[in-house]
């Protein structure tokens, strides 16, 4: 049943088996600038609309700002529309990204995550896309190509729903994913069509018929339209999980609904993190688990919407949890770390230790993650748990040694 | 009254929207100095501003009371004040 579902099965390169995932749910608009590491993304797509393969309008936009404003355009009339970005690049669209939340146009946007300059750095860390937490787009995280292949695809539905209606992000780690290779499967077009119906707008402009997006309010509704989106946002939840399943049902493959858990059952301690860094702590788990620690990891897949109650009830009973984050809002720590401590405020949880890695894709290996947990139980044992995060790989001598 | 998603409205809205009630002052044409140059006209952001029989007419619905137009009269004929009719 499902092998009838396979277009091909092969090794291919992370960005190539995105751009045909994108490919098979037909955008009628894709715009786009290019930037390390998201470049194969797009030129690939580019290469698949010159050769006839796709049927597809592609615009080379003259900057990040630009593509976004092209596909709030796009989908405003009515076209499903498709961007990619990194870094710098995702920071000059974000202006366009709370429009595009606020007037609930359901763009979607591949976010490959890199560090954001100075120093410039084109490695990985999740900095870019945690930028755009507070705008209302959805973000999804995933661990390795296959799953970012069927996340996109499913992610196309969860943002055009009518009850949804919004931006929506595929976070994928730079080079980890995008210029990786690994076997993959790539789904045939009809099966990806019938999983995906097309876009049907609610709200379409075009020259006969002008609609205003966004227009002059004053503060007698302004709270209320910034609650509609938050509460679409939090309702998109439901959207996710259904979405998940339905795949599951269909092509076999699921990564989870909000969250996924890893040897969580019976564990004391419970690793948390988003992306690619989830395979390396599973190793580490695996390895901790023959040495008889009880330890476990919980994927957050859905990072907006924020899964809280799912992380209360998956992390009520273990004793400790490490939470690892590759991004920090200065001077107020790891912001998933920060998250999980204020959505477990007040409630019977375990005690949290806030570690942030990985910065500028310093490499965080397994070793360094059965560390952190020897560091973390030591800590824990001893009473001294620290309020605020972090910064474990800290190169301390580097540090002393800095010039003025 | 029912919200659309995304403050998504109609097009054309602007004529619609009341930038009156903004105001604080509100520009008084002193009718004996003002020649009907049309320089405040010329340099009102809310285009509320018409010259009629050589004499500069100032839309109340609109005018936000910036003070654009009593700066840059030459005759100084335009004296911000509290208040203002807001009938179109
Ligand atoms: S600029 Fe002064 S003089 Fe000229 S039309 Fe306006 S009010 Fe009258
Ligand atoms: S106060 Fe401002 S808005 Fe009002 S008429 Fe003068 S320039 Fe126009």
């Amino acid at each position: 049943m499902r092998n009838a579902l396979i277009k091909k099965k092969e090794v291919m390169q992370g960005s190539i088996a995105v751009a045909e995932a994108v490919k098979s749910a037909r955008p009628g608009v894709i715009a786009a600038y290019p930037i390390t590491p998201q470049t194969y993304i797009i030129e690939h797509l580019a290469t698949l609309i010159a050769n006839g393969e796709l049927k597809s309008r592609y615009v080379r936009a003259d900057s990040e700002f630009s593509a976004a404003s092209i596909v709030y355009g796009s989908v405003a009339a009515g076209e499903r529309s498709y961007t990619a970005s990194s870094s710098q690049g995702l920071l000059l669209m974000t202006e366009v990204i709370f429009n595009m939340a606020g007037t609930r146009l359901p763009v979607v946007i591949t976010g490959v995550n890199r560090s954001i300059s100075p120093p410039i750095n084109i490695q990985n860390d999740h900095q870019d896309t945690m930028v755009l937490r507070d705008s209302g787009i959805i973000q999804l995280y995933v661990e390795n190509i296959q799953e970012a292949v069927d996340t996109h695809i499913q992610i196309f539905k969860i943002a055009e729903d009518k009850e949804v209606l919004l931006p929506a992000m595929v976070c994928m780690d730079g080079f980890v994913i995008s210029h990786t290779y690994e076997p993959v499967t790539i789904w045939k077009d009809e099966a990806v069509q019938e999983f995906l119906p097309p876009f049907s707008p609610v709200y379409k402009t075009d020259p006969q018929n002008p609609l205003t997006y966004g227009s002059l309010t004053d503060d007698d509704k302004v709270t209320e339209f910034k609650y509609m989106t938050n509460e679409a946002l939090v309702k998109s939840k439901k959207k996710i999980i259904a979405v998940a399943r339905e795949f599951q049902e269909i092509f076999g493959n699921h990564y989870g609904d909000l969250l996924q858990e890893y040897r969580t059952e019976d564990a004391e301690i419970i690793l948390v993190a988003m992306g690619t860094v989830i395979s390396t702590i599973k190793v580490a788990v695996d390895a901790l688990r023959k040495n008889g620690k009880k330890v476990g990891v919980i994927k957050v897949r859905s990072y907006r919407p924020f899964p809280d109650e799912e992380l209360r009830t998956a992390l009520s009973k273990c004793r400790l949890a490490v939470v690892v984050d590759k991004s920090y809002s200065c001077s107020s720590g790891g912001i998933l770390g920060s998250e999980i401590k204020a959505c477990l405020y007040n409630q019977r949880g375990p005690s949290i230790i806030n570690y942030i890695a990985g910065i500028g894709g310093r490499e965080i290996f397994p070793e360094t993650i059965k560390d952190m947990v020897v560091k973390s139980e030591k800590l824990a044992e001893s009473g001294k748990i620290p309020d605020g995060s972090v910064f474990f790989d800290l190169n301390k001598q580097l540090l002393n040694n800095q010039l003025l | 009254m029912k919200l659309n998603i995304g403050c998504i409205t109609e097009a054309g809205l602007s004529k619609k929207n009341r930038t009156g009630y903004w105001r604080y002052f509100f520009p008084i044409v002193d009718k004996e100095k003002c020649n009907g140059c049309g320089i405040c006209e010329l340099f009102c952001p809310d285009s509320c501003i018409q010259i009629k029989d050589k004499k500069c007419v100032v839309n109340g619905y609109y005018c936000k009371g910036c003070g654009i137009c009593a700066r840059e009269c030459p005759r100084a004929a335009l004296t911000m004040q509290p208040g203002g009719e807001e009938a179109e």
